[in-house]
């Protein structure tokens, strides 16, 4: 196999690798680039777990093979909050209500909540059912998740008016 | 978790694609978005020795000429979704496209990807054949067009060449007036591979009796199977009950159903009768005469 030069972006920093082809995104995020919270599910993109933001889009980062995100940014959960900000109100609001119990989904959960919510900043509660139907909760903690997610909107719908 | 070694080429054209693909074995393989290969080869159902990268070869565009919608192959199931040009010349695709997967799928996935893989229970290729689309083809022999009746050739199977790579998808657009479309699936969980799909469209004249009727019923066979003769007793009828529903009951009967590991026959065959009735009914209903 031969291998590939690539630089990409992980919440902002920039990482370059020289990688196999058959190496997975989260692999790459995993072992070259700190990070760590990026989770390995199911490995076939049904559970959502090892979600992150490519170019800002849900992508199962299982299913990317690092090559292919060559010169793209990506998001993990640990770029939500912003500089000097410890946590992002979402995740803030994930623990006032009880919306994380074992934890291990909770990354790909904020971030499908967080990009649905930047393009449908008014979506209801079945809409957010929807967008969330694939990241999978094995604690089943859904409807917590789903009312951890709608106090986040209402915060920052009232934050706009 | 790793798939097998291959060799990794990123396309920048259709026509390095093409080269690509002749200059690999017979295992090289293209590579769009990945969401239905990538999966098989980590859990070992695939192993291709080269994976030609599609995803710069050309635009995603989404554009409506000459009484079609043509579809650049990279369109993603995510852009069909959320296109108001996708929604108004063939709503069929629109309605289909959001039982695909999951967002994390859809984002990634494409058009032309989801028709070359063959899956047999894809949503796409159900609408494709339903809406009588046709696909754009570049191989080392030139150009080609391929009716989506004659893609399909079985599960994961095309009627496309070696070397040859989907570059395109043509939707002849919605009838003027007078035409209703529907497209339904069940599956067991959301996001989950569909037991049954039923794409419907009907047309009816100006008295409201139905002058067209086309009908097709995915996922429960190796691809996806045009029941419309089976429909031709509502033409010039009124698309209502009991005609409906001893249509929906003569499908049922009369389509093959092919093994699944999700399901008894008996249970999709009854599931292929709601589907029909429920989706020739609302067909019938968005067909304004």
């Amino acid at each position: 196999m031969s291998k590939h030069e690539i630089s990409l972006q992980v919440n902002g920093r920039p990482v370059e690798a020289v990688v196999e082809p058959n190496m997975s995104l989260l692999e790459l995020l995993r072992t070259q680039a700190g990070a760590s919270e990026v989770k390995l599910g199911c490995g076939e993109g049904v559970c959502g777990t090892c979600t992150v933001l490519l170019a800002g889009e849900p992508v199962n980062s299982c299913l990317v093979f690092a090559v292919q995100a060559e010169g793209h940014e990506v998001t993990t959960v640990r770029g939500l909050a912003g500089e000097g900000e410890e946590l992002h109100p979402l995740q803030r609001s994930f623990l006032e209500h009880a919306g994380s119990q074992c934890g291990f989904c909770t990354p790909g959960m904020l971030l499908t909540a967080k990009w649905y919510l930047d393009g449908h900043p008014a979506a209801g509660r079945e809409e957010l059912r929807a967008a969330l139907a694939g990241n999978l909760c094995r604690c089943t903690g859904y409807t917590k998740i789903l009312d951890a997610v709608e106090a986040y909107r209402d915060l920052e719908v009232t934050h706009v008016d | 978790m790793y798939s097998p070694p291959f060799e990794y080429v990123r396309a920048s054209s259709w026509e390095e694609a093409v080269a690509a693909l002749e200059r690999g074995d017979d295992d090289a393989h293209v590579l769009a978005g990945g969401q239905s290969l990538v999966p098989m080869m980590m859990l070992g159902l695939a192993a291709p020795s080269l994976l030609v990268d599609v995803g710069g070869a050309g635009e995603r565009t989404i554009e409506r000429r000459d009484g079609a919608l043509v579809l650049s192959a990279l369109v993603r199931h995510i852009e069909l979704e959320q296109s108001d040009v996708v929604r108004e010349a063939c709503p069929m695709l629109s309605e289909a496209v959001r039982h695909i997967g999951n967002v994390r799928v859809r984002h990634r996935g494409t058009i032309g990807g989801s028709l070359a893989h063959a899956e047999s229970t894809a949503e796409l290729a159900t609408v494709a054949v339903a809406q009588r689309a046709t696909v754009r083809v570049l191989g080392p022999r030139g150009r080609r067009t391929v009716p989506a009746a004659e893609l399909f050739v079985t599960h994961l199977t095309t009627s496309l060449e070696p070397g040859e790579v989907l570059t395109g998808v043509e939707f002849p657009t919605a009838e003027a007036s007078g035409s209703g479309s529907c497209f339904l699936e069940i599956a067991r969980r959301a996001g989950d591979f569909a037991m049954v799909e039923v794409a419907a469209t009907v047309s009816v004249d100006q008295e409201g009796r139905c002058n067209d009727v086309r009908l097709v019923v995915g996922a429960v066979a190796d691809r996806p199977a045009d029941v419309s003769d089976a429909a031709q007793a509502l033409i010039g009828a009124r698309p209502e009950q009991p005609a409906v529903a001893e249509l929906a009951r003569a499908v049922a009967d009369e389509v093959e159903i092919g093994p699944s590991s999700h399901a008894g026959e008996e249970y999709r065959r009854e599931m292929v009768a709601v589907l029909v009735e429920r989706a020739v009914g609302a067909a019938a209903e968005r067909a304004e005469p």
